[in-house]
């Protein structure tokens, strides 16, 4: 059993648990770091993932399915945006709305489209890379021998986030709108543009997350698929303290808490106990038993211009 | 002067959520036409489905009695200024912790007790799954939003477990992840013989049952609580003013764990319409949403008992109606959860409108 467990086999899984989450958790960093919450991310994945297989159902290529994946990802943000930027709606509430109309609306349209009740027809995922050099390593070079490159691209998302936001000008801007807005435009910087783009590459990302689950987990879209993992993904980037890197890592546990699960499925071992771990670490990272954990300060709240 | 303006405001919030759910209807309704059938003859057909007829009205006060104690549940925390996500978590672990007790205790005791056992059990269930969410954010001010979203994945693993495991029904094939039967005397019994002797003809198959009197008992208590209670009185003074009403010598740690703790017994006493009165077991994930459903309709009834009714009843028939989709027109059923969503966005935005509204009138009230 244990050498089931201590196998490459379970870091090329526990990887590919992580990406669909780290690519939504790194959405919610950008767009919480700017200021609003947005636990739409459940609901930006599902969509992501559906139009994911639309796309690459209907134009035979995966590129076209990211593409999509994308843009429907953003257009779902959009609206979060809109209501909660301009209208000032309580974020959470926008939030769980949009992901009832993700999860009604992906399986309407899903019924409509493909007829068949319940899934899309098989798509085709992307050809997995062979990394060179690394892949010539013994052992862990397995790995890295056949890789989505949409893992690929996560790495480097990763580290490109982590990049932008603490050495760019543009990342200070976007930290300083959900750290202190009122201090922000009083220096010029306009806090509703922000927050825009904040939420809508969090729906970038997070549509590339739910494309993921449909075109490399599954390679069919199936209603509901994300089966909360937008949550997860939240969690995940609480516990990495809203930072792209440290968001990652908590990605990455939970991937090998994933990856172990799976496993040990059919072994007897009760897997529920396994799928609690990333929600129970989160809540003991709230509660301050894991480090304290500081959200940027006007996270959540609705920024209003003073009127003179 | 100050009476008038009260008027406007109340027949604004009486206004907003029948504006809201007419545009949502018309939303559809364009969804239906881009889809080639008649909007008018859809809606006709599917609204005197769900309530042209007693059937139809029976199952639309059956899926009402779930809404309106989930929303009451969500109601009660929105009240105290907490945010009860958990409300789904909190009804499945109710439910489990209910349909153990009448399976496995209340054959200790007289029969006549079963009842009280299920019921306490149902609330304390519920009660304990924000209790959690609570005291993190009474001692710790860790924010309930995520810990209620994190309780109810781990509740939802919980009650699979158990259910799968230790208190899966035995003696059976096949079985499915459900718990054995309750005994008769712990569960409620049908409406339906009470109204058919009264000359409504609803059929025995209806599962409309005593919770929907449970749900109105709630509604009555959860007026009581809050507005005519001294608790109530603190529980809204924290949810409008937390720092003045700390300063007023309210103990406001206590208050958000008696809050939680209610809204939570609501939660877990949304179970019984299902496990008591429907399925007399536990079946698994048997809530589906429910508690998050409820957010919508405690927003929709303004988070005011009598406004849950309404909106409990209204989502009550939208979920019929989902059903008759689904048997008289080949447009899925899921447009209906896209017309609930389009709801909840519709009036959280006409709120804010309406609040800045208001705002602005009395700005100028003020200089004129």
């Amino acid at each position: 059993m244990l050498e089931s467990i201590f196998a490459w086999e379970t870091l090329t899984s526990a990887l590919r648990m992580t990406t669909p989450l780290a690519f939504a958790a790194l959405g919610g960093v950008y767009s919480e770091r700017s200021g609003v919450v947005n636990i739409a991310l459940e609901g930006i994945m599902l969509i992501g993932a559906f139009f994911a297989a639309v796309g690459t159902y209907f134009f035979g290529s995966p590129l076209v399915g990211i593409l999509f994946s994308i843009l429907a990802g953003m257009g779902l943000a959009l609206i979060h945006a809109v209501v909660s930027i301009k209208f000032k709606v309580n974020q959470i509430v926008s939030g769980t709305a949009l992901n009832m109309l993700a999860a009604g609306g992906t399986t309407f349209l899903s019924r409509l489209i493909f007829k068949a009740a319940g899934s899309s027809p098989h798509i085709k995922g992307f050809e997995p890379w062979s990394i060179p050099i690394l892949s010539d390593i013994p052992g862990i070079g397995l790995v890295f021998k056949s890789l989505s490159p949409l893992i690929v691209f996560m790495f480097i998302i990763v580290i490109l986030s982590q990049y932008i936001l603490y050495n760019t000008v543009f990342g200070l801007r976007l930290r300083s709108v959900g750290e202190n807005p009122q201090a922000a435009d009083t220096l010029g910087v306009n806090v509703y543009k922000y927050r825009y783009i904040g939420v809508l590459i969090s729906g970038a990302l997070g549509g590339i997350g739910g494309a993921f689950l449909s075109l490399e987990h599954a390679r069919v879209f199936v209603e509901n698929m994300t089966g909360g993992r937008g949550f997860i993904a939240l969690a995940a980037m609480i516990f990495g303290k809203w930072n792209p890197i440290g968001s990652f890592g908590a990605c990455f546990l939970f991937g090998i808490a994933e990856a172990v699960r799976m496993r040990l499925e059919g072994i007897g071992i009760p897997t529920q106990f396994i799928q609690m771990i990333p929600y129970i670490l989160t809540m003991l990272v709230l509660a301050g038993a894991v480090g304290k954990a500081m959200s940027p300060a006007a996270d959540g709240i609705p920024y209003e211009k003073e009127e003179l | 002067m100050k009476n008038k303006e009260n008027l406007v405001e109340i027949l604004l919030n009486i206004l907003s959520p029948i504006v809201s759910t007419l545009l949502a209807l018309i939303f559809g309704g364009i969804i239906i036409l881009l889809l080639g059938h008649n909007p008018i003859e859809t809606y006709k057909e599917v609204i005197s489905f769900a309530l042209g007829n007693a059937n139809g009205w029976g199952y639309v006060l059956f899926n009402a009695t779930s809404f309106i104690l989930v929303g009451l549940a969500v109601a009660i925390g929105f009240k105290g200024g907490l945010f009860n996500i958990g409300a789904e978590g909190q009804i499945l672990v109710g439910g489990l912790a209910s349909a153990i007790s009448g399976v496995y205790i209340a054959p200790f005791f007289p029969a006549f007790l079963h009842l009280p056992i299920v019921f306490i059990f149902a609330l304390l269930g519920g009660a304990f799954w924000a209790f959690i969410p609570g005291i993190l954010k009474a001692r710790l001010g860790a924010h309930e939003v995520i810990n209620t979203i994190m309780m109810n994945w781990i509740g939802y693993a919980l009650t699979n477990y158990l259910v799968i495991n230790p208190f899966r029904e035995k003696g059976v094939l096949y079985p499915l992840p459900q718990t054995a039967k309750l005994p008769e005397s712990a569960t409620l019994p049908k409406l339906a013989p009470f109204f058919q002797s009264i000359g409504i003809n609803i059929p025995n198959s209806n599962p409309l049952n005593a919770s929907l009197i449970v749900a109105i008992l709630a509604v009555v208590f959860t007026y009581y609580l809050l507005w005519k209670s001294k608790l109530g009185y603190e529980i809204r003074a924290l949810g409008s003013n937390p720092h003045a009403s700390e300063n007023a010598g309210i103990n406001v740690k206590r208050i958000i764990l008696v809050t939680m703790l209610i809204s939570g017994a609501m939660a877990g006493l949304a179970s019984i319409n299902d496990v008591l009165g429907y399925r007399y077991r536990f079946l698994d994930n048997f809530s589906h949403g429910l508690g998050f459903t409820g957010i919508a309709v405690a927003l929709l009834g303004r988070n005011h008992p009598v406004g849950i009714i309404f909106s409990g009843l209204l989502f009550g028939a939208l979920d019929r109606m989902a059903i008759g989709m689904d048997i008289f027109t080949h447009i899925p059923r899921e447009i209906i959860s896209i017309l609930q969503a389009v709801i909840i966005l519709t009036i959280a935005i006409g709120n804010e409108i309406l609040l800045r509204f208001l705002r602005r009138q009395r700005r100028k009230a003020m200089y004129a």
